[in-house]
């Protein structure tokens, strides 16, 4: 760590991010469950394979359009436990909740939490309530843990991705960032940008039905974007990947509204999308499957991975150019000229 | 069909003929410079690059108003963080660039009251919601920018804003471009001219340029078609010995430029020498605020001395912004100083030529 006090950058997802994770709290920590550092923890217990995932929410503002904190926090570990391969079921809540907030708002978030919680077929077993003086909280954090089962022959981890293997990115990028940003910053667009967040279990449940061999890698690129979740996985897996800018698809109003900031939608989060890489053979099949699931309309092969230049994503522009896709090192910060 | 603005200007069909078009020319070496920062992080994004003739190179210019603001200005910044009852409204690109002891960031980690903000006017709003501090908007930017900082303090005039104060960095790009061109170190063939900065000065600020020292010039958008097509002008004027200044910005770049624009900057800034990091002082190349609106200029209004800053040993940003060197051959580039641990400005800013590089290229 080169610095002295946490920076914001350190909470970015990006490259600083990781240096958070591997030089503190890996080497505190140090066992062969976390080190493997993907979206959740595989656990055997007596010969059951158990996915275990949590994350915080700590998004402002916590009303935007599409969703709330709420939807986030239960989304986001159903994703992460789907991420596995596995069959998320139970989630605990935990609320810090701020001296004042409003009562309206947090029955209207633990309702929304409860439409999401049945969407995504998952049941709220547990969980913890905290109020915080004035000032010591931004309104309300949410922690959210998720259990799921994996099935048998489930073998899914950032480390398998394999030359040949193709890319699927199940819809469009940067929805849900630029949905938030413009919410918190005040910014007005007549077309209304909105939050991806989504469940995508039923998506996951659905590819592992038509194959569990050929599906390599699931990841859903959050906090940091597909650039970031891109890098890590060539960075784990040791492969290359060549990555067509034609195919990512962007709705125009996301894309005009990064241009005006000066903001690259590859590395804004997305809360409801995934990323596969699937075996040649059954890519297109598989791309079908998740076109099928609501949430996987826009769904398109982006790229390949390949075994040359391993831990490097190459970007094919769209001139036919190249250039390299690196991952995001702190936050993204908007233009000045 | 409408034309929408968007993807028109990053067709490949068209790029690929304009590609076709340049490499039909005779291949003779030729140096383009970039002067805009955003015209470097495009060329690279596009990968423009990999598909140009080796014989053509770009090389990026000064246009990174992050990277030419000098050291002890920076310390300046980072000094006013430490004042009591300061709130510091910033552009969100100086947060990380290296002052002597700190960043903005670190001090923002260490509880100074530091806000990323994205226009001048959510300043003076912190400025009306907070009558007990003194806001200081850190005034970087070349005549993109200048017009609306300009225009921030006609608002606080009229608000009576007594707690709102700019501290003015602000620099010109012709001044720049003319320090350029006296250099004898630096070998141009072609300038492709920023587009943003072209739009408020117009066409019309570029002739005794284009007059004086007969060098081709033209006027670029920040899209792909639109940087291709000026590379294809350059080359066509190269090619056939002339030196013109061409305009490949026409939808939004006028002869006579934003004369509102310009006429806010003139009666709010006087412009003066200023010192730009790398290069040194440029003649009547930077802009402080007037006499009369010398209550909200914070070079006034606070002691801001700061021991004389050294560049950083070792970084060779003022060659890389005046396009003498590239960023792999400087000793510092991707092992020593990186993103998340810069040693010059020109690694941190979202138009530095080094972040350009690291990001998009990679090792050296």
């Amino acid at each position: 760590m080169k610095t002295d006090s946490i920076l914001l950058d350190h909470g970015s997802g990006g490259r600083l991010s990781h240096d958070l994770v591997s030089d503190i709290i890996l080497p505190i920590f140090d066992n062969s469950i976390l080190s493997q550092l993907h979206d959740g923890a595989i656990i055997d217990i007596e010969g059951m394979r158990l996915a275990f995932s949590t994350d915080t929410f700590t998004v402002d503002p916590i009303f935007f359009p599409g969703g709330h904190i709420g939807d986030l926090a239960i989304n986001g570990t159903v994703n992460d436990v789907a991420m596995c391969g596995a069959n998320p079921t139970y989630i605990s809540i935990g609320l810090i909740i701020e001296e004042g907030f409003s009562v309206l708002d947090l029955e209207k978030i633990l309702k929304g939490m409860h439409v999401a919680a049945k969407k995504a077929c998952v049941t709220v077993v547990t969980g913890d309530t905290k109020v915080v003086p004035r000032g010591t909280a931004d309104k309300i954090f949410i922690n959210t843990s998720g259990i799921g089962l994996i099935p048998g022959n489930v073998d899914i981890s950032s480390h398998k991705a394999l030359p040949k293997d193709k890319i699927i990115l199940s819809g469009t990028v940067a929805d849900h960032g630029i949905s938030v940003l413009l919410q918190r910053e005040g910014l007005k667009f007549d077309s209304p940008i909105i939050s991806d967040t989504a469940p995508l279990n039923l998506m996951v449940k659905a590819i592992l039905a038509k194959t569990k061999k050929d599906i390599h890698v699931l990841r859903d690129p959050t906090r940091g974007g597909v650039g970031t979740s891109l890098n890590e996985i060539a960075e784990k897996s040791s492969v290359g990947m060549i990555i067509n800018e034609e195919k990512i698809p962007v709705k125009d109003e996301v894309a005009s509204a990064c241009e005006l900031l000066g903001f690259d939608p590859l590395y804004i989060a997305n809360e409801g999308k995934l990323l596969a890489f699937v075996g040649p053979d059954l890519a297109d099949e598989i791309l079908s499957t998740i076109r099928e699931n609501e949430y996987g309309k826009d769904a398109v092969i982006i790229g390949e991975v390949i075994s040359d230049n391993p831990g490097r994503v190459i970007m094919k522009t769209r001139i036919g150019g190249t250039r390299i896709i690196d991952m995001l090192s702190g936050e993204q910060l908007p233009r000045i000229c | 069909m409408p034309i929408r603005h968007l993807e028109e200007y990053r067709d490949p069909e068209i790029s690929r003929r304009i590609i076709e078009k340049i490499k039909n020319f005779s291949g003779k070496k030729v140096r383009l410079m970039e002067v805009c920062g955003t015209h470097t992080m495009s060329i690279f994004r596009s990968g423009i690059r990999s598909v140009l003739p080796k014989t053509i190179s770009l090389l990026s210019g000064p246009g990174c108003p992050v990277c030419v603001t000098n050291q002890n200005e920076i310390d300046s910044f980072i000094n006013l963080a430490g004042k009591k009852d300061v709130i510091v409204a910033t552009f969100g690109d100086l947060l990380r660039v290296p002052g002597t002891k700190s960043t903005l960031q670190k001090e923002r980690a260490r509880g100074g009251d530091i806000r990323v903000i994205y226009s001048t006017s959510d300043a003076l709003e912190i400025a009306g919601r907070n009558p007990d501090k003194k806001i200081v908007f850190l005034g970087i930017g070349f005549e993109t920018t200048s017009p609306t900082i300009a225009a921030s303090i006609l608002s606080a005039k009229e608000m009576n804003l007594n707690n709102y104060f700019v501290f003015s960095a602000h620099k010109l790009v012709p001044p720049a471009l003319h320090a350029l061109l006296k250099s004898k170190d630096i070998k141009i063939d072609g300038f492709i001219l920023p587009g943003h900065v072209s739009i408020i000065i117009g066409i019309k600020a570029y002739i005794p340029i284009v007059e004086h020292y007969n060098m081709p010039c033209v006027i670029a958008g920040f899209e792909p078609t639109d940087i291709l097509h000026a590379i294809f002008l350059l080359i066509r004027q190269i090619e056939a010995g002339e030196s013109k200044l061409e305009n490949g910005y026409q939808r939004v770049v006028g002869f006579k430029g934003n004369e509102k624009a310009q006429n806010i900057i003139h009666d709010v800034f006087k412009v003066v020498d200023v010192s730009w990091r790398g290069i040194g002082i440029i003649p009547k190349s930077g802009l402080v605020i007037r006499d009369d609106f010398s209550s909200f200029d914070a070079r006034k209004a606070f002691d801001l001395s700061v021991p004389d800053a050294p560049e950083p040993k070792g970084c060779a940003c003022g060659q890389i912004l005046t396009g003498i060197k590239t960023p792999p051959e400087c000793p510092l580039y991707y092992y020593t100083c990186s993103p998340s641990d810069p040693v010059g400005p020109c690694m941190v800013s979202s138009e530095g030529t080094c972040s350009a590089y690291y990001r998009y290229h990679g090792e050296p």
